[in-house]
């Protein structure tokens, strides 16, 4: 009979102590964030969508080397003299850029966000920012293109290479053949005035430099 | 009521159905907002916001939900039995909605005043049971039926403390009309029947019984709605979703609005036999708050405050296990609504 009532005061005491938390509970403040208006701060290192300032990139490929995923793409075409790479042709810490960089692709489809690529850059120019909202419906649009560059100025660029490249190879050639007759006019100057078996060694030697 | 009506339109057959209309409507905006009160309401106490991204508050929220359930198809399960699986819900709605005809939203608005009021509402809103064992037993699902004979045997052992604590004041007036008992509560809250109605000083002895009376009362017109902590019959982990499991779109709607609906009335009966029914709390002190208008208000305050205290209550306990809802009903509810009604017998006895 005691364990009757006991048993009584028990429910009754407990949904009494159960129905007043919940009843304080209704004017606290709720914790909800109403997230597309409402964002939380996001913490100092979050790793997320990686960008690319071009403005600094040299285009040395060490964040594509370092990704474990090789979601980078880099190609690079060298700058010929008088062309300029950008506006300056120079990063922002006054660093001289070499070439021009025609197609800088990463895939965030592949992308695993370890924060690899971004230590070794010289320039600091490939950081994470805090963008993470990038969905799609299409794989193809996750692939981003950096390059100032569009394919024409590319191929253009790579074309000015090419024809620049063979002049070099032409002159050098050149250059090559007028150094060697030089030198065979220095020798023989040279051999005039040592012993003739001496001489004939020289001379086979310039023939074959000419041929 | 009708008479009035009648006098009006000279045609006791236009009465018949102009009477109801008004309720229908009331009950239907009561359940579509009352499923946004549950929601707010569980949002408030979890330290959510709820619903509110349709209109400013998330007003328009259940009636677009309805839309949506309009939209949706009916589907018929495979060997079920059409005609049943469409009949039941609508047997299930009216059976709560024909409890409303008793209810005496004021002294001269009520559907019909019956001199067995009390015992048509306890009967008719039984008969319920009959719309959910046929939804059970026509969706040919085991869990369906399940969930069924659940509430069948919940809502028929709920039925006796259900009764014997509101013979507590069918015994103290004497009658079984609705809108006698508020009648009998006039003069101010300290004549409700909670404060053991109007009388001498020796009515004092009458108030703890009476309390333990709303009380029981309110326990057991809570399992007899299924609502949580006593929705067994739905309880989604083990069943589901009850009998509702086949139902889709206006169907399925269909059982919420009943299940809404009856949480009003029972909430009313409550109000009426011991809250005062139309009757103001200041009674005779300020006689302008008695008017029928203000008789409306007051009932539907104390019917909505109770339908609060239902919300209040679903999202603060858990549900019970089947052996604990039995025990609590034959083995304490049943013995001290027994007490009580011994204890006003004697009380009659000595002091009336």
């Amino acid at each position: 009979m005691k364990e009757y009532f006991k048993h009584i005061y028990q429910t009754v005491s407990t949904i009494s102590i159960g129905m007043n938390i919940t009843f304080k509970q209704m004017f606290q403040k709720s914790v909800t964030i109403q997230y597309p208006e409402q964002r939380l701060q996001l913490p100092e290192r979050e790793r997320n969508r990686l960008f690319v300032n071009m403005e600094d990139c040299i285009g040395c490929d060490q964040c594509a080397k370092a990704c474990p995923v090789s979601c980078i793409d880099i190609e690079t075409v060298k700058v010929i003299p008088g062309d300029v790479v950008g506006k300056t042709g120079v990063t922002s810490q006054g660093k001289k850029k070499a070439l021009h960089v025609t197609d800088f692709t990463i895939d965030f489809a592949k992308c695993c966000y370890c924060q690899l690529c971004v230590f070794p850059c010289p320039t600091e120019c490939i950081y994470m920012t805090d963008v993470f909202e990038f969905s799609s419906f299409n794989r193809d649009v996750l692939k981003y293109q950096f390059a100032d560059l569009s394919p024409e100025q590319g191929a253009e660029k790579k074309e000015m290479y090419a024809k620049y490249a063979l002049e070099q190879e032409e002159k050098k050639k050149q250059a090559a053949i007028e150094a060697a007759a030089k030198k065979a006019a220095d020798e023989k100057s040279k051999a005039e005035e040592k012993p003739a078996d001496e001489k004939k060694e020289t001379d086979s030697k310039t023939d074959n430099k000419e041929s | 009521m009708e008479n009035i009506f009648t006098q009006w339109f000279g045609n006791s057959l236009l009465t018949y159905i102009l009477i109801p209309v008004p309720i229908l409507v009331y009950v239907s905006v009561f359940a579509l907002y009352a499923v946004l009160a549950e929601r707010k309401v569980s949002a408030w106490m979890q330290n959510r916001i709820g619903p509110n991204r349709t209109d400013k508050f998330g007003l328009l929220q259940t009636i677009l939900d309805g839309l949506k359930l309009v939209q949706k198809e009916i589907v018929n399960p495979t060997r079920s039995d059409k005609l049943y699986f469409r009949m039941a819900p609508f047997i299930v709605f009216t059976a709560a909605f024909m409890g409303y005809a008793v209810l005496p939203f004021s002294s001269v608005f009520m559907g019909v005043n019956l001199n067995i009021g009390l015992f048509y509402f306890f009967s008719i809103t039984s008969l319920g049971v009959v719309g959910v064992l046929m939804a059970g037993w026509a969706s040919n699902n085991k869990y369906s039926l399940y969930g069924a004979m659940r509430t069948v045997a919940q809502i028929v052992s709920y039925e006796i403390p259900t009764a014997l604590s509101a013979i507590v004041v069918v015994m103290l007036t004497g009658t079984l009309s609705m809108n006698n008992y508020a009648l009998a509560q006039s003069g101010g809250i300290f004549n409700w029947f909670i404060f053991g109605g109007p009388g001498d000083i020796y009515k004092i002895i009458l108030i703890p019984i009476m309390v333990i009376s709303v009380v029981i009362l309110f326990i057991s017109t809570l399992a007899e709605t299924n609502r949580t902590p006593f929705d067994l019959t739905e309880a989604d982990s083990e069943l589901v979703a009850g009998v509702h499991i086949e139902y889709s779109g206006m169907l399925f709607a269909m059982f919420f609005f009943a299940e809404y609906a009856q949480m009003f009335a029972v909430s009313g009966v409550i109000a009426t036999l011991f809250l005062g029914g139309w009757q103001s709390p200041f009674g005779d002190l300020i006689p302008f708050l008695n008017t029928p208008v203000f008789q409306v208000l007051w009932f539907l305050g104390k019917g909505l405050f109770l339908v609060f205290v239902q919300i209040w209550l679903r999202w603060t306990l858990p549900r019970v296990r089947i052996d604990q809802l039995m025990t609590m009903c034959w083995k304490y509810l049943i013995p001290i609504t027994l007490v009580n009604l011994f204890l006003v017998g004697l009380y009659m006895l000595i002091f009336k």
